[in-house]
């Protein structure tokens, strides 16, 4: 193997990686953008959509690989998505909503204590034994001039572009969207404008939580499911999110993708132990915050007394 | 059954300092870290290792605990602690996580996830503190609550204490009254990473032996859960706190239902209680404590 066919099988990979962070990211930054707060439940709303999507693809998806098994696998995602919207919107009216004029670390404390509800709700109603997806196609690597991509990756590759794709024309071009703009900017004064920012927010937590759940199953067909999945994967989220300047969407994905890149090549490329693969982020996390705390592509705000 | 009892009072106390420390940093200043199982598994660590590797006497080692997790508590709180309190939460999460990650790596120092067995036991004057004379390290462990808990009342009462409170209740204000906000904040942060460890080294020394397994983020949820329960902002009500926090993780095996209460239920109602205090008691059991202005007792103090 040559070292650009390398350099490119690193990239693929890397790229896989970045995008589920992106999709994971997105659930966060919209948040952050309207409520101002760190969603700690969202790891643990993307643990809970995989399992849904696992169990639903489990339940209807046959014996044999064909057709049927890819749309059973759609079908899936979907069964996921649709349970975590309705999670993640019932969380933030039973556990965020009153708290919205209290302190800014009731919220906090609340979420994480709805994380912890869910991650344990789950190793008990479902077993701490991590599950594997059931291949939906077959996965035998492609070789295309030196690097191989197998099919999962390609499958991966396209969801989390379609799903780029649309919230991004969702956010800009819809009314709905236009609302979760108005009320991102200034609450008080999109209320008056007559938007229902409620509503607004209670549509953007099922948006992110969707998105969760996708990112969820994706990561079960490449990894594994298991009650704490969320906690990790969500912090790199997280730090994902803050790399691109946590309220901005294209940020989002940008640190995703190169949160997935920096992981993948620093291990890679720069030999630090796979064991330590983890710890990439949170150094990341500290130096951006260090260097440009508004993130690449946010905006610094000033604090107003 | 006594025995039982004077082991939940023995965590309850080991507990406390460390609920003590939370709330320096979480009901003082207002800032929410979760890394407290991360500076506990330092002062444990340091313990161990000094003592077994090295067969340091367990006094030495536990000042040697506190400065240890006080520092690491410097190096987590200078970059984060600059920036706005909701990026703390995630970096002390790290932060948590990479100390455990460490131990179960690093074999030549911590022996990986098999820790370190056979840590010496304490002695006092040539007199032996085992913990098998469960009466005697309860006395033990109580004393070192006491002196950390005289200290921080006195520290939260003190002018640093003032200030830490002005920066919770508005930062800005605070620091064009001229507070170096990141100095008390990187302080408070310290102090509660120190007593931790000093906890932390108290463990080691009651199990005899440290793994990694012992210190995972549920440590941190529960040091976090006694200052909500008991009330941020007020010694005496995390360790109450942390008494009832122990008393419920410990509740199966009192009544000798552990076999059928699964053991996620108690980690649940964590969650539960962090939640149900958020919407309807957020300054928790005992609230916070008054201020009263000094030298005048009787008349009302002002809201603090």
């Amino acid at each position: 193997m040559g070292s650009s066919a390398e350099f490119f099988q690193h990239l693929m990979n890397g790229m896989t990686l970045g995008g589920i962070y992106a999709l994971i990211a997105l659930g966060y930054t919209m948040v952050y953008g309207i409520l101002k707060f760190i969603n700690f439940a969202h790891g643990d709303i993307l643990m809970v959509g995989s399992y849904i999507g696992l169990f639903t693809f489990d339940a209807i998806r046959g014996q044999t690989l064909g057709p049927w098994t890819i749309v059973a696998f759609f079908i899936a995602m979907l069964a996921g998505m649709l349970f975590s919207a309705g999670l993640g919107m019932a969380i933030e009216r039973i556990a965020y909503k009153p708290l919205r004029k209290a302190t800014r670390l009731a919220p906090l404390l609340s979420a994480i204590g709805v994380s912890f509800i869910l991650s344990n709700m789950a190793a008990w109603m479902w077993g701490t034994k991590s599950r594997k997806l059931e291949y939906p196609f077959d996965n035998t690597p492609l070789h295309i001039g030196g690097v191989s991509i197998t099919p999962h990756q390609i499958l991966i590759l396209i969801v989390v572009i379609v799903m780029m794709v649309s919230l991004k024309l969702f956010v800009d071009k819809s009314r709905i969207g236009k609302a979760m703009r108005a009320t991102s900017l200034d609450q008080d004064t999109a209320k008056l404008m007559g938007i229902k920012a409620d509503r607004i927010i209670a549509i953007t937590f099922a948006i992110g939580s969707a998105l969760a759940a996708t990112a969820g199953f994706l990561i079960a067909l490449e990894i594994k499911v298991y009650p704490s999945m969320g906690t990790m994967t969500g912090l790199k989220a997280f730090v994902a999110a803050v790399v691109g300047g946590i309220g901005n969407i294209s940020g989002a994905m940008l640190g995703g993708i190169l949160l997935g890149l920096l992981e993948t090549f620093g291990v890679a490329l720069l030999g630090i132990p796979y064991g330590l693969r983890d710890t990439i982020a949170f150094v990341a996390l500290i130096i951006i915050l260090l260097v440009k705390p508004e993130g690449l592509l946010g905006k610094v705000e000033k604090e107003k007394v | 059954m006594l025995n039982f009892i004077l082991l939940i009072l023995i965590y309850t106390g080991i507990y406390a300092l460390m609920a003590i420390g939370q709330n320096l940093i979480t009901g003082y200043v207002g800032l929410l870290s979760l890394t407290q199982a991360g500076f506990f598994a330092i002062g444990s660590y340091v313990t161990a290792i000094l003592s077994v590797t090295y067969g340091i006497d367990f006094w030495v080692t536990i000042p040697l605990a506190a400065i240890v997790a006080g520092f690491f508590g410097l190096v987590i709180g200078l970059p984060t602690l600059r920036l706005k309190g909701d990026y703390l939460a995630i970096a002390t999460l790290g932060f948590g996580e990479i100390v455990r990650n460490i131990l179960n790596n690093w074999d030549k120092v911590t022996n990986g996830p098999m820790g370190i067995q056979r840590i010496p036991m304490i002695s006092v004057f040539g007199v032996r503190v085992s913990p098998y004379e469960k009466w005697g390290f309860l006395v033990l462990v109580w004393l070192f609550v006491l002196v950390g808990y005289l200290l921080f009342e006195r520290l939260a009462k003190s002018r640093i204490g003032r200030a830490l409170e002005a920066i919770r209740e508005d930062e800005i204000a605070a620091s064009s009254m001229g507070i170096n906000t990141t100095r008390y904040k990187v302080w408070a942060f310290v102090f509660g990473a120190a007593i931790a460890g000093v906890a932390g080294s108290l463990q080691a020394e009651f199990i005899l032996s440290v793994t990694p397994g012992a210190f995972t983020f549920m440590v941190s949820i529960m040091v976090l859960c006694m200052v909500v329960l008991g009330g941020m902002g007020n010694f005496k009500a995390v360790i109450l706190g942390a008494f009832l926090i122990q008393f419920i993780s410990y509740f199966p095996q009192l009544v000798g239902l552990s076999n059928v209460i699964p053991p996620q239920f108690k980690q649940i109602l964590f969650g539960l209680i962090l939640v149900i205090m958020m919407i309807w008691r957020p300054q928790g059991i005992l609230g916070r404590q008054k201020r009263i202005a000094p030298g005048s007792f009787f008349r009302k103090g002002g809201r603090s």
